[in-house]
């Protein structure tokens, strides 16, 4: 298939209410051409609204939404020309698979060949080549998302958007799926809209996430700086494991307890802050280990084994429960009841907002 | 023997402690069938008066029937009203289905309810109604009134069986056809109505069936040569006791299971075969 021109997204000030609530709340987003964007978020949170939103099915109070110079907020969904994937797929059953694949065709009057030519190109684009003849019904939970897909990118749009695509189905054809889709928006280039709540997905296919809570953008960050620098509480909460450590503001720097952190990134401005601490980032170490890492006094609670890593509870001098991962391997893994040291390089020492 | 101590059930009852059952369905259908069927023999009378059962037989009541002008006129002016219900009510009752389906405002269960009152009210109440507006309106004894009239009865049932269909209907895959590039018309057209095709052709069906069995309000709007053959069946009645009623009725029924009968089969949507 061709390589189609993406479309940057330009969204401003959009908003929507129902009743009191404020499912979006003067949203700013600009999406640039041919980026693989995903809106992450809690249900609830208006990541749906938003995107039914750029689909046309959703009018917002105001605001405006250009796709590059257009402004198309008025458009109606069928002009918008955007692709859609819906989340239980939407198959029409009535169609065969070539059916359903060619309908975005037949309502643009593609001659015949040339639309069977592209409905075979597209059903080999997602591994269902040969597949036109069978009937919606003989088709695998996985083959129906192919399909859907198809009929989503068949007429080139320069825009696409999925609503919890992969959802449906089970773990592993989940993260198959997962890695094809992120593969096929590289051959194709088409900007891409994702939303989902499943954080591993987020970060595992976005070139940017955007964290939405309470109809507003927490955090527009790569995948990694979202994990690693978190705007806010929620950000470090929703996305990945972490313990909180309340920790005061002491000249330029901040402490926990008596214990001035060494801290590599500045920490944002803010009215409280809190230390976020990921699980795996953390090191079992003597409690005499010389270095630059800042060290925590801790009783281990509880062990708990997971096949590929140990789970560790301890409490910190001060009561607060923390939460260390650790590699299973038998020297490394604490025992119950045992005094510990536990290390946190300064790169790892990540202070955020508290709200 | 054998069969009545056979299982009839995955809970291990037996055909023999089902009897009573099986003779209560066959006493309740009997009761319901019997009254119906008992008009066909009475037909074939060759006797000047209506009797059950017939002395000797003959078909000389369908051959009055037939060669009456009346009878003919009146069977036409049924089958007219009966085909323009259908064609009125069927789009309309399909319409407003959609329309109530798809809005899910706060005022749609009321229009809903209003809608279905024709078939709530008692008959007799919407024909005196009906009689009273046609006056003003210059309408009776006209086909338009009795259509009109009619197409307020079937209403209720095309909306209720639609209705019924749009439930077990995916709407989401009408969204995704217009984010295909459909118009909401043509996502309706081309992926809504295909697969409700079933439910829309069996409620035309009921809805032909609806004007061309009434009766009731037929008796206070239609008259003169615009009497429908319910209506000039009821005056025979009233008039002369005579067995061409029975063999009009025999004809009715006859339509009337043919065309239940072909609803039924037509409108079961083809399963998928089993592999």
């Amino acid at each position: 298939m061709a390589r189609g021109a993406a479309l940057p997204i330009t969204i401003r000030q959009v908003t929507k209410t129902y009743g009191r609530i404020h499912a979006l709340d003067h949203v700013d987003l600009d999406i640039q051409s041919g980026e693989f964007l995903t809106l992450l978020g809690p249900s609830g949170s208006g990541k749906t609204t938003l995107l039914m939103v750029l689909a046309g099915f959703t009018r917002p109070d105001h605001g405006s939404l250009r796709f590059g110079e257009d402004e198309v907020i008025r458009r109606p969904p069928h002009k918008r020309d955007v692709g859609m994937v819906f989340q239980n797929y939407a198959l029409f059953p009535h169609m065969d698979v070539a059916g359903n694949v060619g309908f975005p065709l037949r309502l643009r009057g593609v001659p015949r060949a040339e639309a069977e030519r592209r409905i075979e190109a597209a059903l080999d684009l997602v591994q269902l080549g040969g597949y036109g003849g069978r009937r919606v019904d003989q088709l695998s939970g996985g083959q129906r998302q192919r399909v859907a897909l198809a009929r989503a990118i068949v007429f080139e749009p320069r825009i696409l958007l999925m609503d919890e695509p992969l959802s449906a189905l089970d773990k592993q054809l989940r993260e198959r799926m997962q890695i094809e889709l992120r593969r096929l928006h590289d051959r194709l280039g088409m900007t891409t809209v994702y939303v989902t709540h499943d954080q591993r997905e987020a970060l595992t296919m976005s070139d940017r996430i955007a964290v939405i809570q309470g109809g507003g953008i927490m955090q527009l960050d790569t995948p990694r700086r979202i994990y690693e620098q978190p705007a806010n509480r929620f950000v470090a909460e929703f996305i990945g494991e972490s313990s909180f450590l309340p920790v005061e503001r002491d000249g330029a720097g901040f402490r926990y307890g008596a214990h001035i952190l060494r801290i590599a990134a500045p920490p944002p401005e803010a009215d409280g802050h809190l230390l976020m601490v990921r699980p795996e980032r953390l090191r079992l170490v003597a409690a005499d280990e010389p270095g630059e890492d800042n060290h925590f006094p801790a009783t281990v609670e509880d062990v708990v084994y997971q096949g590929d890593s140990v789970l560790v509870q301890a409490v910190l001098a001060d009561g607060i429960r923390i939460a260390v991962r650790t590699a299973p391997t038998a020297d490394a893994v604490p025992v119950e009841g045992a005094a510990v040291t536990l290390a946190l390089s300064p790169a790892d020492t990540v202070v955020i907002a508290d709200r | 023997m054998g069969w009545l101590s056979r299982p009839a059930t995955e809970t291990q009852i037996t055909h023999g402690r089902r009897l009573w059952l099986y003779a209560v369905a066959v006493l309740v259908m009997a009761f319901l069938v019997l009254p119906t069927l008992i008009v066909v023999p009475m037909s074939f009378s060759g006797s000047q008066y209506l009797e059950f059962p017939p002395r000797e037989w003959s078909l000389r009541w369908y051959r009055t029937y037939l060669a009456s002008p009346e009878w003919m006129q009146a069977t036409w002016t049924s089958l007219k009203a009966g085909v323009l219900t259908m064609l009125v009510a069927t789009p309309l009752g399909t319409l407003a289905a959609y329309g109530l389906f798809t809005a899910r405002v706060g005022l749609g269960r009321l229009v809903f309810a209003l809608l279905v009152t024709p078939i709530i009210v008692p008959v007799i109440l919407v024909g005196i109604g009906v009689f009273y507006a046609y006056v003003q309106l210059k309408l009776v004894n006209t086909l338009a009134g009795i259509v009109l009239a009619h197409a307020m009865l079937a209403v209720p049932i095309v909306l209720m069986i639609v209705t019924a269909a749009l439930k077990s209907h995916d709407m989401s895959q009408e969204m995704v056809a217009r984010s295909l590039g459909a118009s909401r018309l043509r996502a309706f057209l081309l992926v809504t109505l295909p697969q409700i095709r079933f439910s829309v052709a069996t409620s035309a069906v009921l809805a032909f069936l609806t004007s061309f069995d009434e009766v009731i309000v037929a008796l206070f709007v239609s008259g003169g040569p615009n009497s429908t053959l319910t209506r000039s069946m009821f005056n025979a009645l009233r008039d002369q006791i005579d067995p061409t009623i029975a063999a009009i009725s025999t004809i009715m029924i006859l339509v009337s299971s043919l065309l239940l009968a072909v609803a039924q089969t037509v409108g079961q949507p083809r399963r998928p075969a089993v592999k």
